[in-house]
């Protein structure tokens, strides 16, 4: 199977501490995967691995070469003062095609006007953004997202504070890009809602619990045990070293060692 | 209409030096003002008050070694402005501390150091040149370099507007799809610190943030979008040049503060009556519509 994102002993983290422990395996081509997991178990963290905007402290996560990628941050950048309207908020999504100086063609506004539809918001191209409500301006990330007609989709919590008709939409979105054979990677936190529609998940307590089938991993003896990590941050957790409990292979720290939490 | 032909035009045909602060007025208008709208749309208003005393060391050396002369304390502005400018940046980048604190740690260095070296040498007349300019006394070299400037800058607005506006809209989007990010944000520091050295010799190193964040200010009252209000910010700029050269003329005033005056009357104006301003969005309406 053609991986689109591999981790290799992945460890990612902020001051030495990990918030992604020794993460191994691989994202499928093609295939749509829930990241579960309770709050501070590293969700978060793994997709702004994936991303790139945050470094790991050891392994590797390798996005397949040639791979385009839209990623829907959880607390969003958006600066929602900035005097701009729905249309130049989503056109942002042409980055990848356009770039710094490529004029913008008939089709990208065709393109723009199609997603703007796709997720309900005809007609609110001209409106500023200041005046949207937050499921409105989820939405229009979205559309943002759509235009960006990625290979590899990233969203983060992308249903929070969102009505139950727009997580519908939403959700068709997804089964949408699912049906176009992108790799998409959602993070969810509406079990039933993961084991209505998601073939896969991954599990979760900043080191993986469980990897797989959807409905499996989330067995309710895997979500105890996911439950069973300490949030908080050990100050006096030894250093982690090879040679641990946990078992993986070609184990580097090459001096930056990083705390073990309290796993 | 005689008179007020006599009044507003006849200044500026009849001497050559009105002439030539018009011109170099205009230019930096031109630049200077959109940069403004980039810096406020940023927060980063008073960062360009910041950026105008962390230039002072840089003229002041220049003035120490060759004395009041434009290009060496152009250059010295301007290197100084570039190491202010990247190190607060790096720091904000490199480390937890945000932008506005590294940014105020060190312009007060700079400033410190800039006014320790005018004093080494020179009288506090000469500090008062180097601090408020002087638009009337502008010679060629003055203007090629303004002139220059403003095209430099213009060209580099319009190539980097998309990144521009991305950066301020939603930086973590444009750092997720390309790598343009910290780059943009250094060249954007770069033309503001080039357009305040610009502004230095017309206008001096503190009025010159004037021009630069009035008339941006002043135009956010009116534009719902960025390029309309780029281009309203140019507007009320060179209107506040000419308004402060004929004040400047007319009623002998220093010229600096005369157009700094007159592009904070736009902006106290445009408080009140600007489309977005106070009378439109605080006065109860009678009326709104169903939907």
């Amino acid at each position: 199977m053609d991986a689109c994102v591999t981790f290799e002993d992945l460890t990612l983290g902020y001051n030495r501490h990990p918030a992604v422990h020794h993460l191994s395996g691989s994202v499928r081509k093609g295939s749509l995967t829930a990241l579960v997991g309770a709050n501070g178990s590293g969700k978060s963290t793994l997709l702004k691995g994936i991303v790139g905007v945050l470094q790991p402290m050891s392994g590797v996560c390798r996005v397949a070469p040639g791979t385009s990628l839209a990623y829907l941050p959880q607390q969003s950048e958006l600066d929602r003062s900035f005097p701009a309207r729905v249309v130049d908020l989503v056109s942002l999504g042409l980055w990848p095609r356009r770039g710094l100086l490529g004029r913008l063609r008939p089709e990208d506004f065709e393109a723009v006007a199609t997603a703007l539809s796709a997720v309900g918001l005809d007609g609110f191209g001209k409106r500023p953004i200041d005046t949207l409500s937050g499921g409105q301006l989820q939405r229009a990330l979205f559309a943002r997202v759509l235009v960006q007609d990625a290979d590899l989709i990233l969203l983060d919590e992308p249903f929070n504070a969102i009505d139950a008709r727009t997580v519908a939409d939403l959700v068709g979105l997804i089964m949408r890009w699912h049906g176009e054979r992108r790799t998409v990677v959602v993070v969810v936190h509406d079990l039933d809602l993961v084991r209505q529609h998601f073939p896969e998940a991954l599990l979760l307590a900043r080191r993986p619990v469980a990897w797989g089938d959807a409905r499996s991993t989330l067995a309710p003896e895997n979500l105890l045990r996911a439950r069973q990590f300490n949030e908080a941050w050990d100050d006096d957790a030894p250093w982690c070293a090879p040679g641990d409990d946990h078992p993986h292979a070609g184990h580097r720290h090459d001096g930056d060692a990083h705390r073990k939490g309290a796993a | 209409m005689h008179a007020l032909h006599d009044y507003i035009v006849a200044p500026f045909v009849e001497f050559a030096f009105m002439q030539r602060a018009l011109v170099g007025a205009l230019m930096l208008s031109a630049s200077a003002c959109p940069v403004g709208v980039f810096l406020m749309l940023r927060r980063m208003s008073l960062m360009g008050d910041a950026m105008a005393h962390a230039i002072l060391p840089g003229a002041a050396v220049g003035f120490l070694f060759y004395g009041l002369q434009i290009v060496p304390m152009t250059l010295g502005g301007l290197g100084a402005g570039v190491v202010v400018a990247l190190g607060a940046g790096a720091v904000s980048r490199l480390t937890i501390q945000k932008e506005d604190a590294s940014m105020a740690a060190f312009y007060l260095i700079s400033l410190a150091l800039g006014v320790l070296i005018v004093s080494l040498r020179g009288s506090n007349i000469d500090l008062m040149h180097v601090l408020f300019g002087t638009v009337l006394a502008l010679n060629d070299e003055a203007l090629v370099l303004i002139g220059a400037i403003a095209a430099i800058t213009l060209a580099a607005l319009v190539v980097f507007w998309r990144a521009l506006v991305a950066e301020c809209l939603d930086p973590l989007f444009l750092r997720s799809v390309s790598r343009l990010g910290p780059p943009v944000h250094f060249v954007f520091l770069a033309l503001v610190v080039l357009n305040l050295v610009g502004g230095f010799q017309a206008l001096g190193t503190l009025l010159s943030v004037g021009l630069m964040m009035l008339p941006a200010a002043a135009a956010r009252f009116w534009a719902s979008r960025v390029e309309p209000m780029c281009l309203l910010a140019a507007l009320f700029g060179a209107a506040s040049c000419i308004c402060g050269l004929l004040l400047s003329y007319h009623a002998s005033l220093p010229s600096g503060p005369a157009i700094i005056l007159s592009a904070g009357a736009i902006y106290l104006l445009s408080i009140i009556a600007g489309t977005r301003g106070v009378l439109a969005t605080r006065v109860r309406h009678i009326s709104h519509r169903t939907a």
